[in-house]
């Protein structure tokens, strides 16, 4: 009896396969490749319109494949990737991450890689969104000042990641060789009123985080996967200030989202907002009412969200420290009028300002200058310390001083930082973790040490701090600071 | 005057270290003697060091003057006469006139543009060769005191600086960097080098292809791995010879040249 009971439980199983094949094909499967020859493409050739980050070129609004020529130029270029430092990328189109590529399923796509002349390295590209060994790779090795060509039809519908793929292949990736290839579905996408191109990728420099100067590229510490900068769009500051996304009230945003790596996953989140839609991996299905989208490197991702109440929305990669610590930030601002009853305002507009952080650093300069000579004056002292203090320390304590009640501690009339000035010192030397009172109320929270500000510029900060939105003191010297690094001690671990 | 007791005595150091004829032009010439190399890929699945002959080197790489007057002496090397088969459109572009490098190309400074069946041609008119690539790499090896720095991330770091600019400045002239143990300059810095072999590099310029069984059939040892996989700047020599045509020239590609030693 158990033996033949068996046997029914056996041959149901058996039959399940073969059910599944007798059903109707699904009607959510686009194909993948299979169905997306849609034969030889038709009329005249079409020049690919390619653009830099943050614009995507247009729909193609095309019925039909066509031949796309894509003509892309790489370039080594030194470009600032933070305030005041400087890195050579090495770039498809002169921007990190390169141009942005759009063409159709089924489109015949004839591409040129071309070298620049100036440049040191040969270099290729493997696109995500080919069908063939190595992705292009192979068939677009070129060397300095050469040009090479080769041609694929996008089968495959969905935003891809492109990438050089020239040995050591990290390196050519860590200093920003890739960028997005979107292949449309035949149908094209659905308009919206604004589409935008990110991309996040991790920087490896000798110097450590905002150490001034040109940076060259730090072997051990990318094979180690410590990146100093986790960065969208290549630069701290490359979408905030003048260069914030924008959008209004009542419209809907496309955000085309990839991740270049070359070591780190992406966890993607736009502060205030929830994506209505995400097509999780580039690919074909979405996910409706998503958080934090995870985005793999080598990776990409489409998020849709419609806009509701205005405001600063903050892009950042949701592993925080990298958002905070090592530059992944990001604006969208948007305009229009209020709707309280969707959100009381009582924030919005606070958490961070459009104008911080913009790469301003001729204050700092001036007070460098003025004090290597012995001639730094309190107002160029509280001048510099502004720009600091905009583009490191207002991410918390925010703009005015007001920091976040419960979260981070007020700076304005702050009884605990006005009580002792070498406690402050201290605790912008070396960080602060655990309960505080300020004000009268609790604070519990973590601030790092800030390492990666020299004397000057923390007694720059302290100065302006302490003589800002009703504070008043004596300034601070670089000598007091420089006595407080020396006798007091960094938590292990805790350096940039 | 003045001049000859530091030039004879150049000359009984080259003899003492059995050196060639010293050259009609060009680069002081320095003897490296034999050894067992560790190549940064592996000449075979078995095999892990190559034996490298002794061979003299020229100390520093070609310049412009050199060459100049190379191409004062054989005319179907210049400009405009030389088949495009041995040299791409931008063979010695930056030249005023075809054997007059000009402003731009300053004497000292290391020629470039040049492809790799004309800097054969100038070294077999030397009385040399171009460098194996086992013999570049076995004498770029060394630093100023070890004649194997390969392992002191100190002096990968110091190499790596050059990365981190492009080729857009100009060139710096040639014998500016220290000596290192042999008495060889340049060998890292200042630009790419021909190598006689490059064409048997076998790197894919795909790197992630260097296990693919497919390339034992084009390029044999292709499907050989790094063995010191985190020396970036050997990985980027090879890289860049290996997406190099023996008729191309870069703006930043030049070569020294090598010479048989007997024992």
């Amino acid at each position: 009896m158990a033996s033949y009971l068996r046997f029914l439980a056996l041959a149901a199983l058996a039959a399940l396969p073969l059910t599944a094949a007798a059903a109707a094909p699904d009607p959510a499967d686009t194909g993948g490749s299979l169905k997306g020859d849609f034969g030889p493409p038709q009329g005249e050739p079409i020049r690919a319109v390619l653009t830099s980050p943050p614009n995507v070129p247009p729909a193609t609004n095309r019925s039909r494949p066509a031949k796309v020529i894509v003509d892309l130029e790489v370039r080594e270029v030194e470009k600032e990737i933070s305030e005041g430092v400087r890195y050579t990328f090495w770039t498809f189109g002169g921007t990190v991450p390169g141009s942005f590529i759009r063409v159709r399923q089924g489109d015949t796509v004839e591409f040129h890689l071309k070298n620049h002349p100036d440049s040191k390295m040969p270099h290729n590209i493997d696109l995500h969104g080919v069908t063939g060994p190595g992705g292009g790779a192979a068939s677009s090795f070129t060397a300095p000042g050469h040009e090479s060509q080769f041609t694929f039809k996008a089968l495959n519908q969905g935003v891809y990641v492109y990438h050089c793929a020239t040995a050591p292949v990290g390196m050519h990736v860590a200093n920003g060789m890739y960028g997005l290839i979107l292949v449309e579905p035949p149908e094209g996408l659905k308009p919206v009123d604004h589409e935008y191109y990110v991309m996040q990728g991790d920087f490896y420099t000798v110097g450590k985080y905002r150490e001034k100067g040109l940076q060259p590229f730090d072997m051990q510490r990318a094979i180690d996967e410590r990146p100093t900068y986790v960065l969208f769009n290549g630069s701290e500051g490359s979408l905030i200030g003048d260069k914030a996304l924008r959008a209004k009230v009542g419209e809907t945003v496309r955000l085309f989202v990839g991740n270049g790596g070359p070591n780190l996953v992406s966890s993607f989140h736009v502060i205030g907002e929830i994506f209505d839609k995400v097509w999780f991996e580039g690919g074909t299905r979405f996910q409706e009412n998503v958080q934090t989208t995870l985005i793999p490197a080598g990776g990409a991702a489409m998020a849709e969200f419609h806009l509701e109440v205005p405001g600063s929305y903050v892009l950042v990669d949701h592993s925080l420290f990298r958002a905070f610590n090592k530059g992944a930030l990001g604006i969208l601002k948007i305009d229009g009028p209020e709707n309280k009853a969707i959100y009381s305002g009582k924030e919005v507009d606070s958490v961070y300002l459009a104008d911080k952080a913009a790469p301003d650093s001729k204050a700092v300069e001036t007070a460098t200058v003025a004090a290597a000579k012995g001639q730094l004056t309190k107002a160029e002292q509280q001048k510099a310390g502004e720009k600091l203090f905009t583009g490191t320390c207002s991410v918390c304590h925010q703009a005015t001083g007001q920091g976040l009640e419960g979260v981070f501690p007020p700076l304005a009339k702050s009884d605990f930082l006005m009580a002792d000035l070498k406690r402050a010192i201290g605790i912008v030397l070396n960080g602060l973790t655990g309960p505080v009172t300020v004000n009268g109320k609790t604070y519990n929270s973590v601030m790092p040490p800030m390492s990666q500000l020299n004397d000057d510029e923390v007694a720059n900060i302290l100065t302006y701090v302490r003589n800002a939105w009703g504070n008043e003191d004596a300034t601070v010297s670089a000598a007091e600071v420089a006595e407080i690094r020396k006798t007091t001690k960094r938590p292990a671990g805790a350096a940039h | 005057m003045r001049a000859a007791r530091p030039l004879a005595a150049l000359g009984a150091l080259l003899a003492l270290l059995g050196s060639p004829a010293a050259p009609a032009t060009g680069a002081e010439r320095v003897t490296l003697p034999a050894g067992e190399f560790t190549p940064v890929v592996a000449p075979g699945p078995e095999q892990k060091t190559v034996a490298i002959g002794a061979f003299a080197l020229d100390a520093t790489p070609v310049t412009n003057a050199d060459y100049r007057a190379f191409v004062v002496r054989h005319p179907e090397w210049q400009r405009g006469r030389v088949a495009a088969l041995f040299a791409d459109s931008q063979y010695l572009a930056h030249w005023r006139r075809p054997a007059d490098p000009g402003p731009a190309a300053a004497d000292a400074q290391p020629v470039t543009r040049v492809s790799w069946f004309a800097a054969r041609a100038y070294c077999q008119a030397a009385g040399g060769r171009l460098p194996r690539w086992y013999e570049w790499e076995y004498a770029a090896a060394a630093d100023e005191t070890r004649r194997d720095a390969r392992a002191d991330p100190a002096y990968r770091e110091r190499i790596l600086a050059w990365y981190a600019e492009n080729s857009a400045r100009a060139l710096p002239p040639v014998g500016k960097t220290p000596r290192n143990v042999y008495g060889v300059m340049d060998l890292h810095a200042v630009i790419w080098e021909w190598v006689e072999d490059f064409g048997g590099l076998m790197v894919s310029g795909d790197s992630r292809n260097q296990g693919d069984p497919d390339k034992l059939q084009f390029c044999g040892a292709g499907a050989l791995s790094a063995e010191i996989r985190d020396d970036y700047p050997i990985l980027m020599r090879m890289a860049l010879l290996s997406s190099l045509e023996a008729s191309f020239t870069t703006a930043n590609l030049g070569f020294r040249c090598a010479y048989e030693v007997t024992p």
